[in-house]
């Protein structure tokens, strides 16, 4: 894939968190043609695998994300019509029911919208280098990859 | 000369972020592994870790994959963003 095709305003790896407001008014700013905005908002839990936790480590491979990322948006753009992408995932420290990824697609009628949006989402947690440190009530733990996140993927084939 | 970088739990196990390597005769993902377990006997067994992934210059690739001179090659555990 060309490095062309990443295009920046439509993926952020940010430290600082993201406004839902502002991000919806972006992809509905002079957007006439699009009926529908679908957003995504994944924040960080309380609890995995039965264990309380206090917060999360969110590590990256820099530039490789990005690519990641682009190539996931290309595929829903000629997968699904249609108008604007934007894909938001924080790196860093961040605590209990903090923001962690934003994923806002728009479309001329819902089901596009909806459907790429899920595509990017399922695509995102498999195929963008992420990982998740998490601070239990037992210590520090990296995340283990869930089949389940794997199969959900593949239900996209 | 091939840079080799690691990330995440990987790079905690090794206590590694990045080396490089200098060899003719490393031409696919599978023998610059071997090579750098060859040099560090002691990354053995989280090499053998059949989850680990792969990419050359930021693309995911499998074992098979070519690699040359002035290549960037990762390696990582699965990844869990989101």
């Amino acid at each position: 894939m060309s490095d062309k095709l990443i295009k920046p305003l439509e993926i952020s790896i940010q430290i600082a968190d993201f406004s839902l407001a502002e991000e919806v008014a972006l992809l509905e700013k002079d957007n006439a043609i699009d009926g529908a905005v679908v957003t995504f908002t994944g924040r960080v839990r309380n609890k995995n695998e039965g264990l309380r936790v206090s917060g999360l480590f969110l590590e990256h491979y820099p530039q490789m994300t990005e690519r990641a990322l682009a190539e996931i948006i290309e595929t829903a753009k000629q997968r699904w019509n249609i108008g604007r992408v934007k894909v938001i995932h924080r790196i860093g420290q961040l605590n209990i029911g903090d923001q962690i990824v934003f994923v806002g697609v728009t479309s001329e009628h819902r089901q596009d919208a909806f459907a790429a949006n899920e595509f990017i989402m399922d695509y995102l947690k498999v195929k963008a280098p992420f990982w998740k440190k998490e601070l239990t009530e037992e210590g520090e733990k990296w995340l283990a990859a869930r089949n389940a996140d794997q199969d959900k993927a593949k239900q996209w084939n | 000369m091939i840079k080799v970088v690691f990330f995440a739990a990987l790079r905690e196990q090794l206590d590694c972020h990045e080396t490089s390597l200098t060899s003719a005769d490393i031409t696919t993902i599978n023998q610059l592994k071997k090579a750098l377990v060859a040099l560090n006997p002691s990354w053995s067994k989280h090499f053998e870790n059949k989850a680990l992934l792969s990419a050359v210059n930021h693309d995911m690739v499998d074992g098979e994959y070519s690699i040359k001179s002035g290549d960037e090659v990762a390696f990582f555990p699965p990844v869990t963003g989101g």
